[in-house]
């Protein structure tokens, strides 16, 4: 069973399309890359997913059910989530609020078996060193990883992250895309990141789903992200070069349209 | 010490002093993390109108603050809301407005009252001397009141203060607990004001709180912590006022700012020898 699938998918919103007849299907494991230019409706893709935006057209299956019917088997990374840095508190709590911290009532039981869950996920990202400090005080690429963590902590399926090398520098990008692709493997969990640059994300990713101009193409990285493909997509000559490092480089896309109906809604 | 607790005052203004203490420390650890200290603040005085309006209406002076905090609460709550989520820009000019529209009524009130309101002093700056039981059994009940809210709600509060897109992505209706917090809040800014007077709430709501925050990024620890000194302060500020001459409210809030600049200078010491 695949464990996304779209069939014609459409989405509007204030009498816009923002996109249609998207139909895909991401296999459990994958680690699959969102890209597009900004407004483009790569944000729209996974908080459809989750349930948090109507589907207008089309149908849309997670893991066998509706969207928004799983969603406790889904670990969520919304865009641009720095920290405030004012707020004292500590990693570690951050990481086990993903746990159970949607739940009522005084956590009286159970919770050395949440303790050790909490430590496993800190540990699967590498933030043991820092995860006892106040989130605030940390650097970008760590707080990066904490919020991974609390994405994990709840052994998701899936895993949805948005635009999570934002604000990193390449370094932390880098490290990043390797330790998502090194949790993708070993849980057998399915990542979906949007991101702006495919660069640090090329070595880890099977498959890429690209959205522009109200329209949305995936498959493998080599077919998508080609001259051919995205000047289609596009409408307009569009070229992909290979840098002598192996790096990908699109030249003429264009600037995405004023969307004046559809708002930021992150 | 014991001397003190001889008089039945004495022990109603303890009692008092030890629930306002203890909710206001709870209550007031939120209003800091959540950074509502100015809808904290606003809430404190609408208890003019609140007085004003219960002395025209013929209530009891609490009923008045109950209601007068319990009607901005949802005010601001209403004006702060935006598109389901809690709109920060907002908040401030809402919460401004909230209190002229509180001192406006608050005039009207006294204006059409045409009488002598309690004595200014001690509604602003508490009195500790008029304590009456069922005071206290009041206090007793809002306190245990609001301190069940927080045994309920208080993770997914957390969760909604710390991250509101993510809590509301895992179902936390943080809505709901936006105008529920400022509600209790609101409850526990009535309580406290009876103790303290309604310039001083600060003393109690923010300082041991701010305090707390100093020592520790820990929850339960600061919970505690914060609790603690809340209790300390009030103590010792009652024990003090009754020995010398001068107001409660002025022993508290010294006594409360003192301790969180030593909370402060205490970690300023720690970073540099560290």
């Amino acid at each position: 069973m695949a464990a996304i699938e779209l069939r014609d998918a459409a989405v509007r919103r204030g009498g816009e399309t923002v996109w249609s007849d998207a139909t895909l299907e991401i296999e459990p494991g994958e680690l699959v890359a969102v890209l597009g230019p900004n407004g483009a409706g790569k944000s729209t893709l996974l908080r459809l997913l989750l349930g948090l935006e109507p589907l207008s057209a089309g149908s849309v299956r997670v893991l066998g059910g509706e969207p928004g019917a799983r969603n406790e088997r889904i670990g969520y990374l919304p865009q641009r989530h720095g920290v405030d840095t004012a707020i004292r508190i500590r990693g570690v709590d951050i990481v086990r609020l993903g746990l159970d911290g949607n739940r009522f009532g005084l956590p009286l039981s159970g919770r050395a078996a949440a303790r050790e869950r909490v430590s496993e996920a800190i540990a699967r990202v590498g933030a043991d060193a820092y995860a006892r400090r106040p989130i605030g005080e940390l650097s970008g690429g760590e707080q990066q990883r904490l919020l991974i963590a609390q994405a994990l902590v709840g052994a998701p399926e899936l895993l949805f992250l948005d635009e999570p090398l934002d604000g990193l520098d390449l370094p932390n990008q880098t490290a990043v895309s390797a330790l998502l692709s090194r949790i993708s493997r070993s849980d057998n969990v399915t990542v979906l990141l949007v991101a702006h640059d495919v660069n640090p994300l090329l070595p880890y990713v099977e498959r890429v789903v690209y959205i522009a101009r109200g329209k949305v193409v995936a498959g493998a990285p080599e077919q998508v992200i080609t001259s051919k493909t995205l000047s289609d997509l596009y409408g307009v000559p569009v070229e992909v070069l290979r840098a002598s490092d192996g790096r990908l480089v699109v030249v003429g896309e264009p600037e995405a349209p004023a969307h004046h109906g559809a708002h930021h809604a992150h | 010490m014991q001397q003190l607790l001889v008089y039945p005052f004495m022990v109603s203004a303890l009692e008092a002093g030890t629930i306002v203490a203890v909710v206001a420390a709870v209550a007031g650890w939120f209003m800091v993390l959540r950074r509502q200290s100015f809808a904290g603040h606003t809430l404190s005085v609408m208890s003019f109108p609140g007085a004003s309006g219960a002395a025209l209406a013929g209530w009891p002076l609490p009923v008045g603050y109950f209601v007068a905090c319990a009607v901005a609460a949802v005010a601001i709550a209403g004006g702060s809301l935006r598109r389901g989520a809690r709109d920060r820009r907002q908040e401030s000019a809402v919460i401004g407005t909230v209190q002229v529209a509180g001192f406006a009524l608050g005039f009207v009130f006294l204006s059409r009252y045409n009488g002598v309101l309690e004595s200014l002093e001690s509604l602003l700056f508490g009195s500790f001397l008029g304590i009456t039981r069922s005071q206290v059994e009041t206090l007793l009940g809002v306190g245990l009141g609001t301190l069940a809210f927080f045994a309920v709600a208080g993770r997914p509060l957390l969760y909604a203060s710390v991250d509101e897109p993510l809590a509301r992505a895992h179902g936390v209706p943080v809505r709901l607990l936006h105008v529920a917090f400022l509600l209790v809040l609101g409850l526990a800014v009535a309580a406290t004001a009876q103790i303290t007077g309604v310039l001083l709430v600060f003393a109690l709501l923010v300082a041991p709180a701010a305090a707390a925050r100093q020592v520790t990024a820990r929850i339960g620890l600061g919970l505690a912590l914060t609790a603690a000194i809340g209790l300390v302060v009030t103590w010792v500020g009652l024990g003090l006022a009754y020995f010398t001459d001068r107001s409660s409210g002025f022993y508290v809030t010294t006594l409360a700012f003192g301790i969180y600049l030593a909370a402060c200078a205490g970690r300023w010491l720690a970073r540099r020898f560290a």
